[in-house]
């Protein structure tokens, strides 16, 4: 049996009296996309920065390449192994693209601004922007390119898993559909595992090897993207189907 | 004892408490921060760019505060020394008054305001947007990329606005002293210049970096810490200026004694 390359068991989190994890239970295979599902403040992004290591778990293990990461060290080595694309992109507004997507070769591995900047430009042709966005400030850039720019910093590196924070929020469905056409792509032609989560039914069908659907901080469901509009699971039939009435009460 | 009598401890408790925890947060952020200025690596690049933001755009706001203040305080020593026939002594308290006290003082307060409320903005509008999670996704701590290029551009820069402060302070009380008070300027300035000693420029620079520390430092802190989108940003702005005001003014007494009993 293959050894899981992500790997959350029994994991707690809470802040204050408000309790968002409450034994999540995931794991994901090299090369497979797992996209998580489920309501707004049902834990999904806690999920994410719990294995990113920006929150530390009340209880429960988390495991990278079978290695469990309970120390700072640890943290950093996954992290070396890891891309994130966050929601909003986060990038540096000081900094110019070129910058951004190379921050990891100049700071992480010492490379040269000049080595930096053309490996930047091949990696910005492979989510199909040109040459002339590299010395473009963020600012400057469209909701989609940014997003673009965004998916480059998380693959220049070549990592073995990427996590994709509801990546195309906020985007129209057209450019929607070439940012999932990207990712699905780049994750592909790096063989390496993804972590995504979003609301967009569209991604997920178009992005998922396999679903997880997160409800009150726990894996309710788990199961192949082509079972989900018959998974006989009422909280996933009402999810997917958009419904406001169901198992799953409106955030509102 | 009744819950009425325990409430108001209680509340004294949790207030002691809660400041408490906040300065031993403040000490831990502040140690990370200075070790990361004290080691390397050290982001030239960033410091370079921040010494422009801080120092070089500063500048327009501490001169003409200078010059303001300069003339301001010839006009009340003049006023003040005609009750017991001491005018002659404004140009040496101008110079006085101003490197040893005013300069700094008044830099550094200008600068909380200016560079304060903006370090705190910037740091925690890239908080509210993930910009600093993503810098510890891409294996860089913020305090060496973020915090310690700060912290060391206003440590150096503040200096060298207000020695440029010093002589600009200077010459606001020339302007008045030889325009409105009939004094003679080569006469005025050489009296400057005959009474200025090192220990009064030296004393207000040491005091000068001291606060570019701690301006850099409340705002660093303030955005770091702000949640909650564009309140949480505002909030955190209006911290590092309060913050910063208060602790240059405490910091300056301190500074002010320890100089006194050095004899400087």
């Amino acid at each position: 049996m293959t050894t899981p390359l992500l790997e959350l068991k029994d994991v707690y989190k809470s802040f204050g009296d408000k309790h968002i994890l409450r034994g999540i239970d995931l794991s994901v295979a090299p090369g497979q996309s797992l996209v998580i599902i489920g309501g707004s403040g049902t834990g999904k992004s806690v999920t994410l920065k719990c294995a990113l290591g920006l929150l530390t778990p009340d209880k429960g293990d988390i495991f990278f390449d079978g290695q469990l990461i309970d120390t700072q060290q640890e943290i950093e080595k996954a992290r070396e192994r890891t891309g994130m694309l966050f929601q909003g992109g986060a990038l540096f507004d000081s900094l110019k693209v070129w910058e951004n997507v190379g921050f990891t070769l100049m700071h992480r591995q010492g490379e040269s601004r000049k080595v930096t900047r053309e490996r930047v430009i091949e990696t910005l042709a492979k989510v199909r922007l040109g040459a002339s966005v590299a010395d473009q400030r963020p600012a400057e850039l469209s909701g989609g390119m940014q997003k673009r720019v965004a998916l480059a910093r998380a693959i220049i590196d070549k990592p073995d898993l990427i996590f994709f924070d509801e990546p195309t929020t906020g985007l129209d469905p057209i450019t929607a559909d070439a940012v999932n056409e990207l990712i699905v792509e780049q994750v592909k032609a790096l063989g390496a595992a993804a972590v995504t989560i979003t609301h967009d039914m569209a991604s997920v069908r178009k992005i998922a090897d396999e679903v997880a659907m997160i409800f009150e901080g726990k894996i309710i469901w788990r199961g192949p993207v082509g079972q989900l509009d018959d998974s006989g699971n009422e909280y996933i039939d009402q999810f997917v189907h958009g419904r406001a009435h169901g198992p799953i009460q409106p955030a509102i | 004892m009744n819950l009425a009598q325990i409430n108001p401890l209680a509340a004294i408790g949790r207030a002691v408490l809660g400041a408490m925890a906040e300065i031993g947060r403040l000490a831990v952020f502040c140690g990370r921060t200075l070790g990361a200025c004290a080691t390397p690596p050290i982001y030239l690049r960033e410091v370079w760019r921040q010494c422009l933001q801080i120092g070089f755009f500063s500048l327009p706001v501490v001169g003409l505060t200078a010059v303001f203040i300069g003339a301001a305080l010839a006009l009340n020593i003049y006023t003040g020394g005609s009750r017991f026939n001491a005018e002659q002594f404004v140009p040496n308290i101008v110079v006085l008054g101003i490197t040893r006290e005013l300069g700094p003082t008044l830099a550094g307060l200008m600068l909380a305001g200016r560079v304060g409320a903006g370090i705190a903005a910037e740091i925690g509008a890239m908080r509210v947007t993930e910009q600093i999670d993503a810098l510890h996704t891409l294996s860089a701590k913020p305090e060496r990329f973020l915090y310690a290029p700060r912290v060391i551009a206003a440590t150096i820069t503040l200096p060298i606005l207000v020695l440029t402060a010093d002589i600009i302070g200077v010459m606001g009380g020339w302007l008045v002293s030889v325009g409105a008070l009939d004094f003679n300027g080569s006469i005025y300035l050489q009296n400057t210049w005959d009474f200025v000693t090192s220990d009064d420029i030296v004393s207000g620079l040491i005091k000068a970096a001291v606060f570019g520390a701690i301006i850099a430092l409340m705002g660093c802190y303030q955005g770091s810490n702000s949640k909650g989108g564009a309140g949480g940003v505002g909030r955190a702005a209006t911290l590092a200026v309060v913050g910063g005001a208060v602790l240059i003014l405490a910091s300056n007494y301190v500074l002010t004694s320890l100089f006194v009993k050095l004899g400087m």
